[in-house]
This record gives structure tokens, C-alpha cells and sequence, in this order.
């Protein structure tokens, strides 16, 4: 089920700290191997210390998900995430009742010798043993040590009716169920959700949350990027696959590659034991950065040129 | 809970709301009160986490970024020696202000004018030259010697057309008297009558109406229908999910300004917003700064494309279609509408027009409200299912 977590995912971080300043939130980040800019750690320092959601935009590929993986890391904190997709409801984003289950328990109280009256029968199908979490239900009723993190993935890819609940979700931290009443977070989680801008969110939901869009990283961050993620790249192949992918960028493609592209491109000559790129190396694995057919044949034919001017960078 | 920002911030940071809010972002007290928080938290010497915090506070759109650190160049920046020497450090950013706002700004934070304004632009339209005022619309014979009178007429009719996009499938389920079962429904239900299904509950799809992005020329050889066509745009968007582009050199995005309910207000702001009604046509170009910004934006949901163009294209044949191509495959259905088409003995000849023909799904006039009554009867047929 989307969004659902394996049981490994479950446990218990020891207690650490909440972040002390910008600095303490950049220095963590960095610890884990994510290299982000300075207005990310503000922004998520904030977020913590305001107790907003944080709402992060971007182009495909630049570290949005990533980014509130490493904060549930940071903070010790369970990772809770739930993935939008069209006609994402209430029934897979917070909770549903086990019908299966529970009409199966109909059944045996009905053959047992002890005929319950309806109104126990009810009490008991509609208590939490048959009822199915979701993550959003399972981020607010949660008793955690550490608050966790909540992380709504690609809510443009979710309807204006999500939205909605998602809205009002947001500025009450509860869910009621009828059957069982209204479940308040006892501590509010701290929520992350990100957006790749296929659609535009509406206003009233970034209105609660504090916003940051990450841009592509400059030459210099993103080679620390390649160093960080991809090691098993040698240090020139770093440099010269990030100056390449950001002559990329500056071309007029469809699709412009990310750094999840840059990462996967690295990795790809690194399998192949190249140390530095060449012309060869670069035809053989463009698909790596580049999906679609019409970029692959622009930059086809460009391919000298980016290399000589990804070497001197 | 930390000390609040010094007392003295206070009023500044409220008059730097006010300046976003002048220039067109949303700094309301909700927002204002979450920026007095946040900079209690913030280092108040390190002016760059001073401008990120702000930044995250007041801004949630990319397109809103340029705006915000213009801003706070401006509004911000501590007096330098070499301001005497007529050097502005850091101020020499430009805001989208209306010009009685520059000038009050500019008096209350000790600039000139043309610091605070958008480098060389005139916010005046040229709007004598369009066929946006009543009399030039008279004038001209073409678009059916329309009356001021009459275009009202038209936008009534077209308000009150009866058609509405067609719908597609969403995946959304809701109840139905067939389809799917739901189980949720059904075991609901079965519970009180034992654990027993009695009743099949079921549901299908619900369908919604398709997503319109409009992409129309505004260029000189397509002057006496602009007016026309915006009052058409300003009719579906008044009732249909409609995403509006404009283009003649430029392609820019109008579907906010259209959002007005008023019709003369709306134009007045699209004629603000655009800068180059009545240029040369770049067709290609248009095109292509539509699929690199905008497709994956705008054409989700199974959206159908209607350019409307008289094909007069001063591009590369060759570059037009590339980019048709690419917008085929990205849109449900791409319809072309042509105003020369209703002119009698037209042939689609021109470079532009031939190259495009191929990529297109439907080749309709639009001429005439007749014409645009049909379009909409094609847009209300339209498939259900998501793919072509």
C-alpha cells in the first residue's frame, strides 16, 4: 500500500535533540550526507521551532524526498511517509476498517454459544484491532518519544478534494472517526510535503506552511553532492559528470536533468570503471540524464563541445 | 518561548509587508505574525539567514522569488557611503509596482523612482494601437463589422452557450448503480444483518470535466480577433477549468489575470500583463517555452490544447512542427482554430499553417460565433477515456 511503511521502518530511534540553530541543522544534514543550501536549514529550522508544516517545491530530482528522510534522521524521529497519486481518499491516506476481518468476527460471535447482543457485537468490530492505519491517522495518533516526521510526497499529484482535508488536517492535527470520536495528536508531528508543480497547489494550503524552493545546485555543490552520494565515482569523474550535466541545463531540453541524474549518471561510468568521461563514455550512457528521445539527439550531436567545456570547468 | 525581535523591528517589518503586498504577494497579518516569529529565532546580525527567514515566511511561489529579493534589496539594504556618490549597492533591483506606489515608496524610503520601478518599462499599454478600444473595433470591418454593442451580445451568448467540456474518467470512485464492488459499502452493510451480504454495493469512476488551456495569438496579422477572443476566453473561464496563454514574440501566461470577474477589468489587466500584443508571430518559439515551462504543468488530467492562430509564422517551418509533435503527445486532443478558415476560398498555404496541419487533431474556424458555438459542441463531444 502506498505510503505504508515495512515494519522495519518502525524502529525507535535513541532520543536526540531537537536542533539548537541554523548552523546545528546545517552541520546534521551535512553529517548525513545531505548537502543542502544555507535557506534549507533555515527553513527547516523554523519549521521546527514554529511548529509549521515545511513546503518544499522543485524541479524533479533535486532532493525534495530526500530532504525529509534525512530530518526524520536528524531528529530521530520515525519517518512517516505518505505518497499522493490521483484519486489518493480517505480510505488510503488515513484509515479504513478491516470489512474482511470484521465480518468474519460477525460470524464466529454468531455461531459461538453466547449470543452477544447487536450493540456489544458493534463496541467490538468497531474498536482499534480491525481498524487499518493509514499514515496520516498514524502520524497523528502516534506516542513517539520524538514527535515524527510526516512526509505528504508529490501532493500535486493528489485532487483538489485531498487537498481539502489535507487543509484542514493541517490546522487541527485531529481526525475524527465515528465510530470510535476524535483522535487529537497528543504532540503534533512535523510535516513535510513537497510538490514537483505539475499543478498548482492551492493558496489557503502553502498559506499554513513556511515555503522553500530548491534550486539546482551550482558546479561547486553539486560535485560535493557526487562526492557525498556517489564515492564510488573518482574525484575527477565527479567534477567533470556535474559540469557536463550543468551544460546540460543550460540547453534548451524538454526535460531537464536533475541532481538524481547526476547522481545516476556518475554511478553508471563509475560501473563501467571510467575515471574520466570521454566521448564515448558519454553516448553510451546519456540515458541515464536525459528521457527524452527528441534531448538525447539534440545533445547527440553536441557531445564534443560539452565535453571539452565540462573538462575546463 | 524566546524574546520577541527587538522592538524597533517591528514597525519596519510591517512596512516591509506592506511593500510585498504592493508588489503583489501575500503578506497578510497571518503571514506578518509568523515573520515576527520566525526572526525571534534568528541570528538578527547574519542578514543572510535574516533574508531566508523572510523568504520562507512570505513567499510560496517559485514565481513570487524574484519579486521577494527585489524587495528586500531594496527595503533592507543599510545606507552605504556610497549611496551619497549616487551608487546604490544591492538597490538595483526593480519591483512590479504600480507607478503611484513607486512614487509613495520611493518618497518613504528615500530613492528615486526609477530605482523602485521595473527598469525602462513603460506600465502604460500602448493601447491605442490595439484592437482593444471600442472605436477600432468599429472600425475595422473585418471580424463581422462587430458593434460594441454586438461583442457584448457575443459575450452574453457565449456566457450562456449551452455546451460544457466533455468529461474524462478520474480515478476517483464514488457510488453507482453498477461498476465495482464496494466493499467498504457493502460489508458496512452486511454488519447488521450478521455478517451476511445482502446487498452488493457498487461504484465506478467519477468523471469530471476535461482541463482547456487555451494558447492564442496576439500577434499583428491577428489584431481584429484579439478582443474577440479574449472575451471568449473570459467566458469559458468563468465556468471551465481553463489554463490561458497568450503569444506574438512571447509566450505569456494569462490564466490569473482572466480569473476577474468582470469582463473590462480582466482585459484591462491582460493588456497590462502582456507586452507584446500585436508584434511579429514566433509560433515555434511560443510553442516551445509552452512545452518546456508549462506542459507538465498545465496539461495533466487529459487536457485539450486549442491554439488559435492564423498560421503566419516568421519561424522555422520545421521548428513549428518539433514542437507540435512534442505538444501532441503531451495533450488528450490538439485543436487548431483559424480565423482565416472562415474566409471564403482560404487555403491553408502559409508555411506555418501547412507545416502545422499534419499534428493537429481538428482544423476549425473561428470567425464567428457559429464558429466558436461548433467548437464548443466539439469540445462537449469529446472522449471519456484518457488517452487518444
Amino acid at each position: 500500500m502506498a505510503g505504508q511503511l515495512s515494519p522495519g521502518h518502525l524502529v525507535r530511534f535513541v532520543t536526540v535533540t531537537a536542533p539548537l540553530s541554523i548552523d546545528d541543522v546545517e552541520r546534521r544534514l551535512r553529517e548525513r550526507r545531505y548537502i543542502g543550501d544555507r535557506g534549507l536549514a533555515t527553513s527547516i529550522f523554523l519549521a521546527l521551532q514554529l511548529k509549521k508544516p515545511l513546503f518544499i517545491e522543485g524541479e524533479a530530482g533535486v532532493g525534495k524526498t530526500e530532504a525529509a528522510k534525512v530530518m526524520a534522521e536528524v531528529l530521530g524521529a520515525r519517518l512517516i511517509r505518505l505518497q499522493c497519486y490521483e484519486g489518493i481518499d480517505l480510505a488510503h491516506a488515513v484509515y479504513e476498517w478491516n470489512y474482511p476481518r470484521q465480518l468474519l468476527h460477525i460470524r464466529l460471535m454468531d455461531e459461538g454459544a453466547d449470543k452477544t447482543d447487536r450493540r456489544t457485537a458493534e463496541r467490538e468490530i468497531f474498536s482499534s484491532e480491525f481498524l487499518l492505519r493509514r499514515p496520516l491517522l498514524d502520524a497523528i495518533d502516534n506516542d513517539d518519544a520524538t514527535p515524527p516526521v510526516l512526509l505528504i510526497d508529490e501532493i500535486d499529484r493528489s485532487d483538489e478534494e485531498f487537498e481539502a482535508f489535507l487543509l484542514e488536517l493541517l490546522s487541527e492535527f485531529q481526525i475524527s472517526i465515528p465510530e470510535i470520536g476524535t483522535i487529537k495528536a497528543k504532540q503534533v508531528p512535523f510535516v513535510v510535503i513537497t510538490s514537483n508543480r505539475t499543478r498548482e497547489v492551492h493558496d489557503a494550503l502553502k498559506r499554513r506552511c513556511l515555503y522553500h524552493w530548491i534550486d539546482y545546485p551550482d558546479l561547486d555543490k553539486e560535485v560535493e553532492i557526487v562526492r557525498a552520494r556517489a564515492p564510488e565515482a573518482a574525484d575527477g569523474l565527479a567534477r567533470e559528470v556535474a559540469a557536463l550535466v550543468q551544460g546540460l541545463r543550460g540547453m534548451d531540453l524538454y526535460k531537464v536533468p536533475g541532481v538524481a541524474e547526476t547522481l545516476d549518471w556518475a554511478r553508471s561510468l563509475a560501473a563501467l570503471g571510467a575515471t574520466r568521461i570521454d566521448a564515448n563514455l558519454v553516448n553510451a550512457t546519456m540515458g541515464a540524464a536525459l528521457k527524452y528521445q527528441e534531448d538525447l539527439e539534440k545533445v547527440r550531436e553536441q557531445v564534443p563541445a560539452l565535453i571539452e567545456k565540462a573538462q575546463r570547468a | 518561548m524566546p524574546e520577541p525581535a527587538s522592538p524597533d523591528l517591528l514597525p519596519r517589518l510591517g512596512a516591509f509587508a506592506r511593500l510585498l503586498h504592493d508588489a503583489g504577494l501575500e503578506a497578510g497579518p497571518r503571514r506578518l505574525t509568523d515573520a515576527t516569529r520566525a526572526l525571534a529565532f534568528i541570528d538578527l546580525k547574519q542578514q543572510r539567514d535574516f533574508r531566508n527567514a523572510l523568504r520562507s515566511v512570505f513567499v510560496s511561489r517559485k514565481e513570487d522569488l524574484p519579486t521577494f529579493e527585489a524587495a528586500f534589496d531594496i527595503f533592507w539594504s543599510p545606507l552605504d557611503p556610497r549611496a551619497s556618490a549616487g551608487m546604490i549597492p544591492g538597490r538595483n533591483r526593480s519591483l512590479p509596482l504600480s507607478p503611484e506606489r513607486a512614487k509613495a515608496w520611493a518618497n518613504a524610503l528615500g530613492l528615486n523612482t526609477s530605482e523602485m520601478n521595473r527598469k525602462g518599462e513603460d506600465q502604460e499599454f500602448p493601447a491605442s494601437s490595439s484592437g482593444y478600444s471600442a472605436e477600432e473595433l468599429l472600425r475595422n470591418k473585418d471580424f463581422e463589422q462587430m458593434t460594441w454593442a454586438e461583442t457584448e451580445q457575443v459575450r452574453r451568448l457565449l456566457e450562456q452557450a449551452p455546451w460544457r467540456v466533455a468529461e474524462r474518467r478520474t480515478r476517483r470512485l464514488r457510488p453507482a448503480r453498477s461498476g465495482r464492488i464496494d466493499l467498504r459499502r457493502s460489508a458496512r452493510h452486511a454488519i447488521r444483518s450478521s455478517g451476511e451480504l445482502m446487498t452488493l454495493f457498487r461504484r465506478k469512476p467519477r468523471v469530471r470535466r476535461r482541463p482547456l488551456v487555451l494558447i492564442c495569438d496576439v500577434s499583428g496579422s491577428m489584431e481584429r480577433y484579439s478582443r474577440l477572443l479574449m472575451i471568449f476566453a473570459h467566458a469559458i473561464a468563468r465556468r471551465e477549468d481553463l489554463e490561458a496563454f497568450v503569444f506574438s514574440t512571447r509566450l505569456t501566461r494569462i490564466t490569473r489575470l482572466l480569473r476577474q470577474r468582470d469582463l473590462d477589468r480582466a482585459l484591462e489587466s491582460v493588456s497590462k500583463g502582456v507586452h507584446d500584443f500585436s508584434g511579429g508571430t514566433r509560433i515555434g518559439d511560443a510553442l516551445g517555452t509552452f512545452n518546456r515551462q508549462w506542459a507538465r504543468r498545465v496539461l495533466g488530467h487529459g487536457a485539450v490544447v486549442i491554439i488559435i492562430s492564423d498560421g503566419w509564422d516568421r519561424g522555422d517551418p520545421a521548428h513549428l512542427a518539433a514542437e507540435l509533435l512534442h505538444l501532441r503527445r503531451s495533450a488528450h486532443r490538439l485543436i487548431w482554430l483559424n480565423p482565416l478558415l472562415g474566409t471564403e476560398g482560404y487555403q491553408p498555404l502559409t508555411r506555418g499553417m501547412a507545416a502545422a496541419l499534419p499534428f493537429c487533431d481538428d482544423f476549425l474556424t473561428a470567425h464567428n460565433v457559429q464558429a466558436l458555438d461548433d467548437l464548443g459542441r466539439l469540445l462537449a463531444g469529446l472522449d471519456a477515456r484518457t488517452s487518444r
